[in-house]
């Protein structure tokens, strides 16, 4: 049971510490789960922040499932993760609650009508960046292309998109498309 | 039952949503469009708060939407959903980790998952600045194009792309400054018009 605390514990000051999540993460987990507590190397780290970036589902919370899982086994993947995503939880929950309650005041409808236009910026940062890992070739580029007008025009729900890229990604590398 | 309608569109988030966080977004988007829970708007609102706050972005948005949507039961319901999938996804993985890792096809789907996502996300945030910085509306009465954008918001993202992305040490700082340094120019400047 101790054990089981422990992770979760842990796993929410991981939580409390992560300021918007991606990289930022790597050496606040670094900090707490490979110095402080040893619960994993820093080349598991790396191996499970590499697999969680290439499945589905938020980084950090597919890293505190591995951690959890490679040291007590299922509940333990379950434990660290309810504890990763517990000060989101509590934190979001009050300030959506306040803001909620004072959405209407002209101050606070001035502010977010200015902090859309930084939402707008952040946005094509993250796309930048994203960008340089994954449109490499001609082939990817076809398929950002595509996928980003489609998406504009059509009302079809993400899945789609992301099933057939999938699908898409597996036949260009098969016709050997990928790399040129 | 909005719990499990909740829990339902955030498990399909969840399970197909790839590459971190901001992959969330297009899924939130659609999620606004097909309920009606909250509004695009709203979910720009939540995009900054999310950033601003303690905890990783994709978990923060969704404990957002569905504390909006249903309280603290349904943000909890909305954060449940979002994260079953992947537990239940890594907990497989773990088990032959570096099989999954080698896998030629995997490597091949994600080859094509990667450009994917980065397009969802591009075209999600096309309409985060149609919100913020065009004034559709205006334009399609008047068919003048210089009404088409707000140019004091114009004005301030040329403002913000510069320092986060040129300006030497500016450019390293959290978010949240930007975040916060654009909410006191919307109020100075008025930005909401209000």
């Amino acid at each position: 049971m101790n054990r089981y605390f422990d992770l979760f514990v842990t796993f929410a000051r991981v939580g409390v510490m992560t300021f918007g999540g991606g990289y930022a993460m790597i050496p606040i987990l670094e900090r707490e789960v490979v110095d402080k507590k040893g619960y994993a190397t820093s080349e598991e780290l790396m191996d499970y922040y590499a697999v969680g970036q290439c499945t589905p589902g938020v980084i950090a919370v597919n890293t505190a499932t591995f951690i959890g899982q490679k040291l007590a086994g299922t509940p333990g993947g379950v434990v660290a993760t309810l504890g990763v995503v517990f000060p989101s939880l509590v934190i979001i929950s009050v300030i959506a609650g306040i803001l909620t309650n004072f959405a209407d005041l002209p101050v606070v409808q001035n502010a977010f009508a200015g902090v859309r236009v930084c939402v707008c910026v952040l946005v094509f940062n993250a796309v930048v960046k994203l960008w340089k890992g994954a449109v490499a070739d001609k082939g990817a580029l076809a398929l950002f292309l595509l996928i980003f007008a489609a998406s504009l025009f059509l009302d079809v729900t993400p899945v789609v998109y992301v099933v057939f890229a999938a699908v898409a990604g597996i036949i260009l590398t098969k016709l050997g498309v990928r790399g040129k | 039952m909005i719990y499990l309608q909740l829990f339902y569109e955030f498990f399909k988030t969840g399970l197909f949503a790839v590459g971190g966080g901001m992959a969330t977004l297009p899924f939130l988007s659609a999620i606004a469009e097909k309920t009606g829970w909250f509004t695009q708007g709203m979910l720009a609102d939540m995009i900054a708060v999310s950033e601003s706050t303690p905890g990783p972005i994709g978990v923060n948005m969704a404990t957002y939407v569905g504390f909006t949507t249903a309280g603290v039961p349904g943000a909890i319901a909305a954060t449940l959903g979002l994260i079953t999938p992947s537990v239940i996804i890594i907990l497989i993985i773990a088990r032959f980790l570096k099989a999954f890792r080698d896998n030629q096809y995997v490597d091949a789907a994600f080859y094509g998952l990667r450009p994917c996502s980065v397009g969802l996300i591009a075209a999600a945030g096309m309409s985060v600045v149609s919100m913020a910085i065009l004034n559709v509306d205006l334009f399609r009465q008047t068919g003048e194009v210089l009404k088409l954008f707000r140019w004091d918001c114009v004005v301030l993202g040329v403002l913000l792309l510069t320092a986060t992305r040129w300006a030497p040490k500016v450019r390293d700082l959290h978010p949240i400054w930007f975040i916060l340094g654009s909410a006191v120019a919307g109020v100075v400047f008025r930005f909401g018009g209000v």
